[in-house]
């Protein structure tokens, strides 16, 4: 689980690799629509869309013969839930500082 | 009346950072102090329900705060924050990890950096943290299991490594 997890940020530490994620949210593709945006060969673009498979951000669906490819937003939603946790954490930290400062300040005078 | 401040939260996952920007009702000496003082910092550090207590402290440039968080059912770790620089009432940088009693850095555990500035806003003083992780997987073990959960992992982990080192 964690092992895939980790390539979520190994994905999108990518700039093609993001670029690719930017373009699905217009529309799903095929690969080679996909392709056709990058200067890159093909196979290098398949790599990456591979990759991005792999750690779930994107979905294959069929369509007859071709594949295309979607964003998988829940997934893209499990870097937010981890700020989330992040942001409760310090909120509650800095809450005490707050409060360390009001009763300084109460003290001094 | 009590003004209610939010802390502000951007995270650029590609390049490992968390920002946050939060506004304090005191004056720049004080939220200094706050942060840079160890009987305050005991105060105010370790979140809820944990405690801090620090060993030692030497905030200047090339010095460390070496401290114990304190769990409610008898936890003890220690960390230890390097100062990389130090400049007075207006920044500082660091980096922190995992330790043993005695402030040895345990190998193997990532730590990260901190980046802190202070700037005072009329009587108020305004405090960014710039916080970069050292790896992925440090980031996305707290998105694995939530921040508390990753934790105590975290923690779990280094009994783990301090046993081996014994």
């Amino acid at each position: 689980m964690i092992n895939m997890k980790k390539d979520i940020f190994q994905a999108i530490a990518d700039p093609t690799r993001r670029a690719i994620l930017t373009l699905l949210t217009l529309q799903a593709m095929t690969p080679n629509t996909i392709a056709e945006h990058f200067n890159s060969t093909r196979q290098a673009v398949s790599k990456h869309i591979k990759m991005l498979a792999e750690c779930k951000l994107v979905k294959q669906e069929y369509s007859g013969r071709e594949i295309y490819y979607h964003l998988n937003s829940k997934e893209l939603k499990g870097l937010d839930t981890w700020l989330d946790q992040f942001r409760k954490h310090w909120d509650g930290r800095f809450n005490q500082l707050d409060e360390v400062l009001r009763n300084s300040k109460a003290t001094k005078k | 009346m009590i003004p209610i401040f939010q802390t502000e939260y951007r995270k650029d996952a590609t390049n490992r950072k968390i920002f946050m920007d939060r506004t304090f009702d005191a004056p720049l000496e004080n939220v200094w102090n706050a942060w840079t003082n160890k009987d305050t910092l005991d105060l105010w550090w370790a979140p809820e329900p944990w405690k801090t207590n620090t060993k030692s402290i030497q905030f200047e440039t090339g010095g460390h705060w070496h401290y114990a968080m304190k769990g409610p059912n008898g936890q003890c770790h220690w960390l230890i924050v390097k100062y990389i620089s130090v400049e007075q009432q207006k920044q500082f940088h660091g980096k922190d990890s995992f330790c043993d009693e005695q402030g040895n850095a345990v190998t193997g555990f990532p730590g990260k950096e901190w980046k802190v500035t202070f700037t005072a806003v009329e009587d108020m003083t305004r405090v960014k943290v710039e916080l970069t992780f050292e790896s992925e997987q440090q980031m996305t073990q707290l998105i694995e299991m939530g921040f508390e959960k990753g934790f105590a992992r975290a923690h779990t982990n280094l009994d783990e490594i301090l046993k081996k080192q014994e």
